[in-house]
């Protein structure tokens, strides 16, 4: 056989075979897609930078002057120097709370019960469908759904205006989401992992919670978390269901009190804050949305760290 | 095994699900063919499976005897995993998938309307094509089966079926020192053994192999073939391989499939050609297309 070595190939010398493999070619196409490409993501970054070095510009002057003061102060409709953001910052991690509790079993429930017990039935094909559909629904529309059913028709069980109500109702905000994150990381989960479970003799439960689950759980949690970070930024929907904008009164109530009494969130504090005509109320605006947006950002490196903890090779 | 490969029509709807069927079919056996065939363990009766419209494979009888290995042969799309999967209804989690017609397991009748497919798939044992570990310790992988049958609950008693089993798949000495480890780290070889350590390890009265050693080298190979032959007075075995030496060495059984072409509507389906001794199927064959196959002329 020729082929035993490249260079005996047709005669022709080492260096002739491989002449062109390090010389530096230049190929603009490519180069110019790279370029373009890079643009874009540069854009886009550009947009969050200016974002949030206007918003820290605008608030420098508060963080200066009375940053304790205003993190752990109370809202405030008339004083721009004393107002503070504490109950907006409570309210929005009760109102996590609340969404947690409810959306996250409800949630992970349905998307099991679509995926594992139920996934070729035409039942489930319809109900994905809708679970879509209601992903899409503006968030203005739930709130009207949670002041019509929250807090009026079961106002008696919520305590009507309360962080329970706005808390039931983001849940129902983030709930098709967690069912679609959730039905996604059921889906991923290969096959042959369940065949392998199936195989041993193990019923449709013992193959969910054993294998199914526990493979689909760092995607899980990290939807989850993602869809709380959705709720904490949500105004629309609490406003309808009626967290206080103006003067908040909270004195020691223990924690089932909190839960049904008036409460606000920091989306809303960041609103009635940009409502007031005083021009001192800029910097609290701006100072408030630096909390807000340090909230979220910290909601989605959890994602992050958890999506890397608990990821999993197969 | 000397019988004519003529499909077994005794349906004795009497026995069927009580625990004489075994003696019962066996022995009404015996007044048509010799006395030492051994009992069936599996019977298909016409048995047609569906993915959707589209026939994989069509009126399929085949028998199955006990402590024998049985080996299914034939080109691919044939439909060999297909019947496999019916013996553990494993076909029930494909959707599409319908079963028609009769599978006997010991006499009784697989998808009869009171049968629970996780009792069969606990005592017909199956390991997949391409080796599919849990994502989970070494010892996990083989404890969870004998820990949901409710085999043994206490650690020390699993840990005498984790070695007793892993020693079975001549996979001990490799794994002894690491048995909490992943079993993702393991070679693609020591995977295959350990699910086959991992199916032996709920005891159970089949083992189903898919082309257990496509993905393995030669050394491997032989010992997962040395393992069958060992194993095979204790269990039954239904081995599909695209290796026809594999098959002469190891099966005593081979039944052969084969693709149908409907000339109309092109339609593709696996068919059963014909089913026999070992040594009969691969030197003297009753039907050309099967001898066209094992000696490698075919088209
Ligand atoms: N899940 C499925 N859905 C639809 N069709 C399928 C499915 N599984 C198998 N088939 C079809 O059924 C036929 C038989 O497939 P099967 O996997 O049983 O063949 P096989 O003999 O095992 O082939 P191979 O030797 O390649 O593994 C093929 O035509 C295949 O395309
Ligand atoms: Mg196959």
């Amino acid at each position: 056989m020729a082929l035993s070595s490249p260079a005996s190939i047709g005669g022709g010398t080492s260096r002739a075979m491989t002449a062109g493999l390090t010389g530096k070619s230049f190929d603009v196409k490519s180069k110019m897609v790279e370029a373009a490409l890079v643009l874009t993501l540069a854009a886009s970054m550009l947009i969050l930078l200016v974002l949030i070095v206007d918003l820290l510009a605008t608030s420098w002057p508060l963080w200066t002057d009375r940053p304790g003061d205003f993190l752990t102060g109370s809202l405030n409709s008339a004083n721009a120097q004393s107002a503070g953001v504490w109950q907006g910052i409570k309210g929005t991690l009760m109102l996590c709370l609340v969404v947690m509790v409810v959306a996250f079993p409800l949630g992970v429930a349905c998307a099991v019960y679509l995926e594992e017990y139920s996934s070729g039935s035409r039942f489930a094909k319809w109900t994905r469908i809708n679970v879509r559909n209601l992903a899409g629904v503006p968030s203005i529309v739930y709130g009207l759904l949670g002041l019509a059913i929250f807090v009026n028709a079961i106002g008696g069980f919520t305590g009507g205006r309360t962080v329970f109500a706005g808390g039931l109702t983001l849940a129902a905000l983030v709930l098709p989401i967690v069912v679609i994150t959730t039905s996604e990381a059921l889906r991923a989960v290969p096959r042959p992992i369940r065949e392998g479970a199936f195989g041993v003799g193990a019923t449709q439960w013992e193959v969910v919670k054993d294998h199914v689950l526990p493979a689909a759980a760092p995607g899980i949690l990290t939807g989850t978390v993602l869809s709380l970070a959705r709720a904490a930024g949500e105004a629309a929907p609490i406003l309808l269901v009626g967290a206080a904008t103006g003067l908040l009164r909270t004195g020691n109530q223990s924690f089932v009190e909190q839960l049904t009494g008036p409460f606000t969130a920091m989306p809303v504090v960041i609103f009635s804050y940009a409502r007031q005509p005083d021009d001192a109320f800029r910097e609290a605006t701006a100072a408030a949305s630096v909390v807000l947006l340090a909230l979220v950002l910290l909601m989605n490196a959890l994602a992050i760290w958890l999506r890397n903890r608990y990821d999993r090779k197969w | 095994m000397t019988e004519s490969g003529k499909p077994m029509n005794i349906v004795n709807e009497n026995v069927v699900g009580s625990d004489s069927g075994l003696q019962t079919i066996a022995s009404s056996e015996r007044t048509e063919v010799d006395t030492d065939t051994p009992p069936f363990v599996f019977e298909t009766i016409d048995l047609n499976v569906y993915y959707g419209d589209f026939r994989a494979v069509r009126d399929v009888n085949l028998t199955v005897a006990k402590n024998e290995i049985t080996a299914l042969i034939g080109p691919s799309g044939c439909g060999k995993s297909t019947v496999l999967r019916c013996f553990d209804r494993m076909n029930d989690l494909i959707e599409t998938a319908r079963v028609d017609g009769r599978v006997l397991y010991h006499g009784l009748d697989l998808y009869g309307p009171d049968v629970d497919a996780v009792e069969v798939r606990r005592r017909v044992g199956m390991v997949f094509q391409k080796p599919n570990p849990f994502p989970k310790s070494i010892f996990d992988n083989i404890a969870y089966g004998p820990r949901i049958s409710g085999m043994a609950k206490k650690k020390a008693d699993l840990a005498v079926i984790v070695e007793r089993s892993l020693r079975k798949a001549a996979l001990w000495d490799e794994v002894k020192d690491r048995l909490s480890s992943s079993a993702l780290g393991m070679s693609g070889g020591q995977q295959q053994r350990l699910c086959i350590a991992r199916a032996i390890a709920v005891d159970p009265d089949v083992l189903l192999m898919d082309e257990p050693c496509s993905s393995l080298d030669p050394i491997a190979t032989t010992r997962i073939e040395e393992l069958m032959k060992e194993i095979k007075d204790e269990y039954t075995i239904v081995i599909v391989t695209h290796n026809m030496q594999q098959a002469a060495r190891v099966s005593d059984r081979t039944a052969f499939f084969s693709v149908e072409v409907n000339e109309q509507s092109d339609a593709r389906t696996g068919i059963l050609v014909e089913a026999d001794a070992t040594e009969k199927i691969f030197s003297t064959p009753a039907d050309d297309r099967t001898e066209r196959y094992v000696t490698g002329r075919f088209g």
